[in-house]
């Protein structure tokens, strides 16, 4: 069982306020991220749920128990951090086996644990190195192993992956993923590359500025961004906004359009006109940075290959399905 | 072309470090030289190298004069002990200020070292008087005393920069896996902190044997290291440079063979946060 529950958690620093207020339900077994530009406070937020910082208000609950007085040991979690931060001193044994050496347990049970989690991990033939003589993948892994034997209610990711290189990166977020679904475990996952966010969560959670901005699936979040902040940072490239008269002409203050819902027309006068001002082929698809004027740049997707270069001129047609609507002070207008 | 000019870099470059080299290593020989001529051939002009007369009688006159192993036990008491009491003070010192720093850290630190500014000789009269009061003159426990308090600003500095070293993470990862705090001191801070706890030993250890001042103001003979039993011979009665050079070579020896042994360690503590 792993389910965490933040009600009205506060975090300050002195006279800064860096959790204003957090409420929060994940359901047992669920992978959740936390994502957000840095400084946004997500790993502030992950550190109050491991216990490696106090709370200044509010109540975190593990199962129905509050657990903000409790020592982040006895809370029964584990944390992934960002550098690793393996024993240097110690063999990948040891390392993965100290939390159960603390806890206590019988060599021969530490030693049997420890070669089950090397196993899943791929991590039998190095069992007795020492993490510098390691690669950095292994080294990640080994973090891993550290988390998954003490089989806990909920592992803490913080930002694991942001070392390794981007072929890495990518192997690893689908390890860890189908790793979590394999033990079903809870998982909170803070990272702030959105393209992780997307892949990895059953359900994401947008932060901005201490901030929960919203709470739900990838694809509730694509299709009905809560406002303006996490319409603009759910998706890649970033949605386009318009403002002015177009928006006023639906009822909005302003409205936004993601690049893969804008029709390109090669020469046509419907819709937004504008001329390309840098054309990004990547073969699988097309990216447009079209200057359109009164109204910005805006970018638009093709997917497969479009022979269109910069100086052509283009109209974008945006799907009229596919329009979201901001009033002033940036929150969606829903039909 | 380019393959000679790098010989011939590398040729210039180790003839001219094995040249400062010997240069600054040539007192302590031209001294342990010394100590095996005559006090007549120790001041002959133009002085001779190697073709004298050698002779060990100087050592045999100085133990019969002065007792070397006392002064040597005082030693090795003074500079241990002081060295022992001031990692005590200075580990949970030096701890707290890496791992909770607070906003008066900086200055506390910076006080610490401003102790060392001021010339000793300063407070001379009053330590002197204090020390005379309370029985402390030419006593183990009062040289001890006093050399742990003067090393100790550059005890807590060393530790304090070797600590702050250590990733905050892998302390923080020990408390996630169930450390208690005296098992991370045991099973994570003391291993990862070793090389640092070391070479701060072994530079005070040797700072404190080689410290002068206090040592030659504050005792006489009970307490007296190997500092004032150098000092000892250059008497009123005059200079006995044969005599002077194999006392002070005697009370050298221990150190310099310490010294020998562990360059590796002391390399390490004199530059670490310098190169990495």
């Amino acid at each position: 069982m792993g389910q965490i529950t933040l009600q009205g958690v506060q975090k300050s620093f002195g006279p800064v306020h860096i959790i204003k207020g957090a409420d929060l339900d994940i359901a047992d077994g669920s992978f959740v991220v936390f994502v957000g530009p840095s400084g946004c406070g997500k790993t502030t937020l992950l550190r109050l749920i491991a216990g490696l910082e106090d709370v200044t208000g509010g109540s975190i609950l593990i199962d129905g128990k509050n657990v903000v007085d409790t020592p982040p040991a006895k809370r029964g979690l584990s944390m992934v951090f960002q550098s690793y931060a393996l024993y240097p001193h110690m063999s990948v044994r040891g390392n993965i086996g100290f939390g159960l050496k603390m806890a206590g347990l019988p060599k021969d049970e530490i030693n049997r644990k420890v070669e089950a989690a090397a196993a899943t991990l791929n991590l039998s033939p190095y069992l007795d190195r020492k993490p510098r003589e390691l690669s950095g993948g292994q080294r990640q892994r080994v973090a891993i192993g550290r988390a998954i034997v003490r089989e806990p209610k909920g592992f803490l990711f913080d930002e694991p992956l942001s070392n390794l290189d981007a072929a890495l990166r990518v192997q690893m977020r689908i390890e860890v993923t189908r790793l979590q679904k394999q033990l079903g475990t809870t998982a909170i996952y803070v990272t702030h590359d959105q393209v992780e966010a997307m892949t990895m969560a059953d359900k994401i959670v947008v932060l901005n500025a201490g901030k929960i901005e919203q709470y739900g699936s990838p694809l509730e979040l694509y299709e009905r961004p809560n406002n303006l902040f996490v319409a603009g940072f759910i998706g890649s490239p970033k949605m386009n906004f318009v403002t002015g008269e177009l928006a006023q002409q639906q009822g909005a203050a302003t409205i936004g359009v993601r690049p893969e819902h804008l029709k390109i027309e090669r020469d046509g006068t419907g819709g937004w006109v504008g001329t390309i001002a840098v054309a990004e082929h990547l073969g699988s698809d097309t990216f447009l940075y079209v200057d359109a004027g009164p109204l910005g740049m805006l970018t638009a997707r093709y997917v497969g290959e479009l022979s269109l270069h910069a100086g052509d001129r283009v109209s974008l047609v945006p799907d009229p399905a596919r329009i979201h609507r901001f009033d002033a002070s940036g929150n969606a207008l829903r039909n | 072309m380019a393959r000679m000019a790098t010989t011939r870099r590398v040729v210039v470059s180790t003839i001219g470090a094995w040249f400062f080299g010997f240069l600054i290593f040539f007192p302590i020989l031209w001294m342990v030289l010394t100590s095996f001529k005559t006090e007549l051939e120790a001041f002959a002009i133009p002085p001779s190298f190697l073709f004298f007369h050698w002779t060990t009688e100087n050592y045999a006159t100085v133990q019969e004069r002065s007792d070397y192993l006392l002064h040597a036990m005082n030693s090795i008491i003074i500079a241990g002990g002081s060295t022992l009491i001031a990692l005590l003070i200075a580990i949970p010192a030096a701890w707290s200020m890496a791992f909770s720093p607070t906003k008066r850290t900086k200055d506390v630190l910076l006080w610490m070292l401003s102790t060392k500014m001021m010339p000793p000789v300063g407070v001379l009269v009053p330590i002197y008087l204090i020390y005379k009061t309370f029985g402390l003159l030419d006593s183990r426990i009062g040289l001890v005393f006093i050399l742990c308090l003067g090393n100790l600003p550059i005890v807590i500095w060393m530790l304090f920069t070797y600590f702050k070293e250590i990733p905050r993470d892998i302390l923080e990862a020990a408390r996630m896996d169930g450390a208690t705090i005296g098992r991370e001191l045991v099973y994570v801070l003391t291993p990862m902190a070793i090389p640092g706890l070391a070479s701060t030993l072994l530079l005070n250890l040797i700072l404190a044997w080689n410290e002068a001042f206090w040592t030659l103001n504050l005792s006489t003979s009970n307490a007296a290291p190997l500092t004032t039993f150098i000092a000892s011979y250059s008497s009123p009665e005059g200079l006995f440079w044969a005599k002077l050079s194999a006392a002070s070579t005697l009370a050298i020896a221990p150190i310099l063979v310490l010294g020998w042994f562990s360059q590796k360690q002391l390399v390490r503590g004199l530059t670490f946060g310098a190169v990495k």
